[in-house]
């Protein structure tokens, strides 16, 4: 009964969605107030209606109800009750559910915490939201519901979640990065609405702020979890690798990225509004071609599509109509935002600088969304089937964030309107000759590790220029009132030492690496760098839905012992699927990484010894820039009251 | 042509000098590194590339697997039933590498015609077929 009480809750739930996506809209026109009023008890409904019947779904999973057939393709009695949670939006049917549930939580978070809003704005905003909202229930009640039934034949016992998906990082990874992709529809809505309304003031820039800053700081966590995960699961310690999937979080975060940025120019100087409706609308057409490439099974095979066409021509239609439909928008009723009567500024300038900065930012998407989606226009046209190896992202995303990274340097330290080259030059001085010190010590310690000193140089320099804009602004004031200082100057402060420590991390590991694959037997041992890594002994394990081996490590630094990693092989039983679990020793400059490979017939094994230097760095310095995000999103403006 | 004029056309200028490199570059790069996919028999066939990387695939033929016992050197036997290939790869292979399982190997071919991997994927779960083995293995059953 349960399951289908959750199906008919999920129709409610579309009703509902059906009646905020028109009656409010019509009311703004008409004038109708009872009309526009309409939308938030709407969008509260849906939310509950969409809550019941997810909940419905975990039930089944909880309870191990295999007569729902996504619960016996996705769980099994054994799997540990937090991975049953999980394995909810372990496939495409509930990670779609999970998709709408954030939407309807977006949109529930809009209608409470707007209320400053004038009636007309808030309707209008709503109201596309939940056409938003229309075109995914849709999409789940006609082609992946999740509730379908075994009703005759119903399997005693589940298949498991995929193993790779059994682990922490991942199982917090998606969530995070819907909440994301999600919250850009936020931004989306704000965009069409003041398109709509032929209305972009300040007071929109206002609004919509927090939301496209908090939905930024959930795509850096959700990012940052997913690069953590391929690190100890998929990439033999490799933290990015240039998958479609991960390029596909990465698209809409680069363009974020710009857009908050561009915003500040709208916000500061009532400039560029045009630019900031746009990047608002490509950075949520980005969130959906992402919710679309990894969901449709299109990365595969554009031929997968085949297996269940309905699936993947839905959500490219869908996608179609979305861009194309704000694209037109755009078109007809941007000329009636843009104001560009008292924009005056010099070509050296922070106008200038940030402008710069957010177009290198949109032109390093569309590289990469070329070599992501090139592949897929290959095969679609029968032309063959290739492949584009990260070489290729590499080398067009290398030369392109080098200057947006040492722009970061120089944009806030510049003025608004006008800088000229002498002022800015005695502001940078200093830094400049320090940064070239420190690349000529790195050049005589790393001979031909040219990589190596430019980045790190580059990560030095915007931590330094940002520590001096900090230290400027505490000293035009006591420190009595620093207090008064604004969030957002804190904020971005915090973000961009953040990626100055991201840099710096990326530049060493790259760089600094050192991988060894070997043959081992217990009691043997192996240098790996400055470590001795010695393989101890091996006993059998048995886990509750799993059986394999656990293998102990001593590492060794100059005789003395370090640390003792226990690293595992597991063969899950239902699927017959082997893994390697990694033991990891880590520290904030170094990790050691050990991962078995398989066995050799005299007792031998293969094993992956890997010293990973400042990888840690680079999670820092993401969550560095995802807590700038917040404490810049904060509805206070100072510390003090 | 006055100031502001000036200016403007200095940005754009700029900003199209920026594109274009950046076109230029993505082309260049997209150029270097696409690796084109062939099937066994296609190899056998002498269509595929002599000193250019590209990728194999198909299935681990049964029996073919053999592992040195001292180092991480292993031979094995790429088939699409009706053609074979030998396939030579120093390193530790994936978790859900064994015969019979479909695969897709990246590399070139050495003189003697052997292929020289450096990548080995076989990914997702056990029933997981690459797309690509899977056309090239549908059109001959």
């Amino acid at each position: 009964m349960i399951p289908e009480f959750a199906n008919f809750a999920l129709i409610i739930a579309l009703g509902l969605a059906c009646i905020q996506a028109s009656l409010p809209l019509i009311g703004s026109y008409r004038n109708n107030s009872t009309w526009m009023q309409l939308a938030r008890p709407c969008a509260y409904g849906q939310l509950v209606f969409i809550l019941v019947s997810y909940a419905c779904l975990t039930y089944a999973f909880i309870s191990n109800d295999f007569s729902v057939a996504y619960v016996a393709e996705n769980s099994n009695t054994h799997l540990p009750l937090i991975y049953r949670i999980a394995a909810v939006w372990g496939a495409h049917e509930g990670s779609m559910l999970l998709w709408v549930m954030i939407l309807s939580i977006w949109t529930a978070a809009v209608a409470r915490f707007s209320r400053q809003l004038p009636l007309v704005t808030i309707a209008r905003v709503l109201a596309i939201l939940a056409w938003i909202s229309i075109g995914f229930l849709l999409f789940i009640l006609a082609t992946s519901n999740p509730f379908l039934r075994f009703l005759v034949n119903v399997p005693k016992q589940g298949q498991d979640l995929n193993p790779l998906l059994q682990d922490p990082g991942l199982a917090f990874h998606p969530p995070m990065l819907y909440m994301g992709y999600v919250g850009f529809a936020v931004a989306f809505a704000f965009a069409i609405t003041a398109l709509l309304s032929k209305r972009l003031d300040n007071q929109w820039l206002q609004w919509t702020r927090p939301w496209v800053l908090i939905a930024w700081c959930f795509l850096t966590l959700g990012i940052v979890l997913g690069s953590w995960w391929s690190y100890r699961e998929l990439g033999w310690g490799g933290w990015w690798s240039w998958d479609p999937v991960e390029n596909a979080s990465f698209l809409p975060w680069l363009v974020g990225t710009a857009l908050i940025h561009s915003m500040l120019i709208s916000a500061k100087r009532d400039a560029f509004k045009g630019w900031t409706i746009l990047l608002a609308i490509i950075a949520f057409c980005l969130s959906l071609l992402g919710t679309f490439l990894v969901r449709s099974g299109v990365l595969t095979s554009v031929h997968a599509f085949a297996v269940d066409p309905t699936r993947g021509i839905y959500m490219l239609v869908f996608l179609f109509i979305v861009i194309c439909a704000s694209l037109l928008l755009y078109g007809l009723r941007s000329h009636t935002i843009i104001n560009n009567q008292n924009l005056r500024f010099s070509i050296l300038s922070r106008e200038t600088l940030l402008l710069l900065n957010t177009m290198l930012l949109v032109v390093i998407m569309a590289t990469i969304l070329l070599g992501t989606l090139y592949p897929l226009l290959i095969d679609a046209l029968h032309a063959g089937k290739i492949s584009v190896g990260s070489p290729y992202f590499n080398a067009v995303f290398i030369p392109l964030a080098i200057p947006i990274l040492l722009l970061v340097g120089v944009g806030p330290i510049s003025y608004w309107q006008r800088i000229s080259w002498r002022e800015l030059a005695k502001k940078l001085w200093f830094v400049m000759f320090v940064c070239l010190c420190l690349a000529g010590i790195l050049l005589f310690i790393f001979p031909h590790k040219y990589y190596l000193v430019l980045g790190v140089t580059i990560g030095v320099w915007i931590t330094l220029t940002t520590l001096q804009k900090l230290l400027q602004r505490l000293q035009r004031q006591p420190w009595r009132q620093w207090q008064q200082i604004s969030l957002r100057f804190w904020g971005m402060i915090i973000a961009h030492l953040g990626v100055g420590i991201c840099v710096i991390g990326i530049s060493v590991n790259m760089n600094l690496s050192m991988q060894k694959n070997v043959v081992m037997k217990p009691g043997e041992s192996v240098h790996v760098g400055n470590y001795d890594f010695r393989f101890m002994d091996l006993t059998r394990l048995v886990g509750p839905n799993y059986q394999g081996v656990d293998a102990k490590f001593n590492i060794y630094q100059r005789h003395r012992l370090l640390t003792q990693l226990n690293t595992q092989k597991r063969l899950f039983t239902s699927q017959q699927y082997a893994m390697s679990a990694v033991a990891i020793s880590f520290n904030l400059f170094r990790d050691l990484y050990v991962a078995l490979g398989d066995p050799f017939n005299d007792g031998a094994w293969s094993v992956r010894l890997y010293v990973k230097p400042f990888v840690r760095w680079i999670w820092l310095g993401g969550l560095l820039m995802m807590l700038g995000g917040i404490i810049a999103a904060s509805k206070r403006n100072k510390l003090g009251k | 042509m006055n100031r502001k004029r000036k200016q403007r056309l200095t940005f754009v200028i700029i900003v199209i000098a920026g594109v274009s490199i950046a076109v230029g570059l993505a082309l260049y790069a997209l150029n270097q590194n696409i690796n084109l996919f062939y099937s066994p028999s296609q190899v056998i066939a002498g269509l595929a590339p002599k000193h250019h990387q590209f990728r194999i695939g198909g299935l681990v033929k049964l029996g073919s697997i053999h592992k040195s016992n001292q180092h991480l050197d292993v031979n094995f036997i790429v088939t699409d039933k009706t053609h074979d290939v030998v396939v030579h790869y120093h390193g530790i292979l994936p978790n859900l590498f064994r015969a019979g399982q479909g695969i897709v190997v990246a590399g070139k071919l050495n003189s003697h015609g052997i292929f020289i991997a450096d990548q080995v994927l076989a990914k997702h779960d056990a029933n997981y077929m690459p797309p690509e083995v899977k056309a090239i293995l549908g059109t001959r059953s």
